[in-house]
């Protein structure tokens, strides 16, 4: 059986293709045979995090419309070979791709995969509206910042009025110094907030960027915090029970040492 | 500069910006759900108290009114004290 899911959040930049392309890599990872899908038309990104770039013949665009088949669309992972990415259109045009005819794709490439994940567009546009239609399950995407957490909100009431159960919320960049010093919201303050079930939290982490700059999802980086929650995540998708991970603390006796230099 | 010294210390008085983080979030969520602006609170807050005042002697400054969530559902909350009424309820 495959699983739609689609990777969302209201405020912009909180890190869903950074998601999409570590949950993509990280399941298969694992031998599910998974289909990646940018639907943030305009603005593809997707296939960079992922190292395919070089590597796109054809589009979201050119399969919705009908010119090629999706299967002829698909760019193959080179490394994990379970692993297709259906890059998204660099058309101006934001609704270029209706809700049905995403609906209808999704429909057709679910007897070939385990899990097609959907990355969103920020914002609550027809690309969002697009993006959701197809999916059997949103994860939320949200900093842990007010106006980010406030936007989640936004969006989780959207989905719900769009008839979206399932809902799973992500906290990405959370620093764990100063959720210590009680300067940012923790996992538990957004879940009570926003009451959905959280699948992960990912700490804000360089090797974030330095995997993106690879063209390499931090997932693959063994000795990564943020490649730990992000394995962590896949494992709870693939319905282990994993305990989430406490970042190592800061006692008082190290802030002492902390603030008078030792 | 003691002051200051506590809270690096983390054991200073003043909150910490996580829990005003909290406390603000969870009223702007309430009013984004329910579409009710602060404004619109003020004004139904005095049209209650034009109508509640034909049947009661209220006391409008102790009167409290809030919205408040509970996990997927929202409640108006009032707490309406009603003057002169303390005696007259033991007696009856
Ligand atoms: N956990 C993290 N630690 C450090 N940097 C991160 C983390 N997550 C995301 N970033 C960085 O934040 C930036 C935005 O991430 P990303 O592009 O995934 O967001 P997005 O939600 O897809 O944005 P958009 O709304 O524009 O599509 C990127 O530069 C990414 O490297
Ligand atoms: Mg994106």
């Amino acid at each position: 059986m495959c699983e739609v899911m689609v990777v969302t959040s209201g405020k912009g930049g909180v890190g869903k293709t950074t998601t999409t392309a570590n949950i993509g890599v990280g399941l298969a990872m694992r031998g599910k045979r998974v289909a990646v899908i940018d639907t943030d038309t305009g603005l593809r990104n997707l296939d960079l995090l992922l190292g395919l770039e070089n590597r796109i013949m054809y589009d979201l665009v050119d399969v919705t419309s009908g010119r090629v088949a999706y299967k002829k669309a698909l760019v193959r992972h080179k490394k994990f070979e379970t692993l297709y990415l259906l890059p998204t259109s660099q058309v101006r045009d934001k609704s270029a791709v209706k809700p049905e005819q995403l609906v209808e794709l999704v429909t057709e490439m679910r007897n070939e995969f385990d899990y097609i994940l959907i990355d969103c567009p920020a914002g609550l546009e027809q690309g969002f509206q697009t993006a959701i239609a197809a999916a059997d399950v949103a994860l939320v995407v949200t900093t842990p910042e007010i106006s980010s957490v406030r936007d989640a909100d936004k969006i989780i009431g959207e989905l719900g009025r769009a008839d979206k159960e399932t809902i799973k919320l992500i906290v990405n960049r959370i620093r764990p110094m100063m959720v210590e010093k009680g300067d940012m919201l923790n996992m538990d303050d957004i879940n009570e907030i926003l009451s959905l079930e959280c699948i992960g939290q990912i700490p804000d982490d360089e090797a974030v960027v330095t995997a993106t700059n690879r063209g390499e999802p931090v997932i693959t980086i063994d000795s990564s915090m943020a490649g730990r929650a992000y394995r962590n995540i896949v494992a709870r998708i693939c319905g282990e029970a994993v305990p989430f991970m406490t970042f190592p603390r800061e006692g008082f006796l190290a802030r002492l040492r902390r603030l008078f230099g030792m | 500069m003691f002051k200051s010294l506590l809270k690096m210390l983390g054991i200073g008085d003043e909150q910490p910006s996580g829990v005003v983080a909290k406390d603000r979030l969870k009223m702007v969520i309430i009013h984004d759900r329910t579409s009710v602006s602060p404004e619109v609170m003020k004004r139904f807050r005095a049209d209650l108290i034009k109508v509640l005042s034909n049947y009661f002697e209220i006391d409008e400054h102790d009167m409290n009114l809030s919205l408040e969530s509970e996990s997927n559902s929202c409640a108006l909350i009032a707490s309406i004290p009603l003057r002169g009424m303390r005696g007259r309820v033991a007696k009856t």
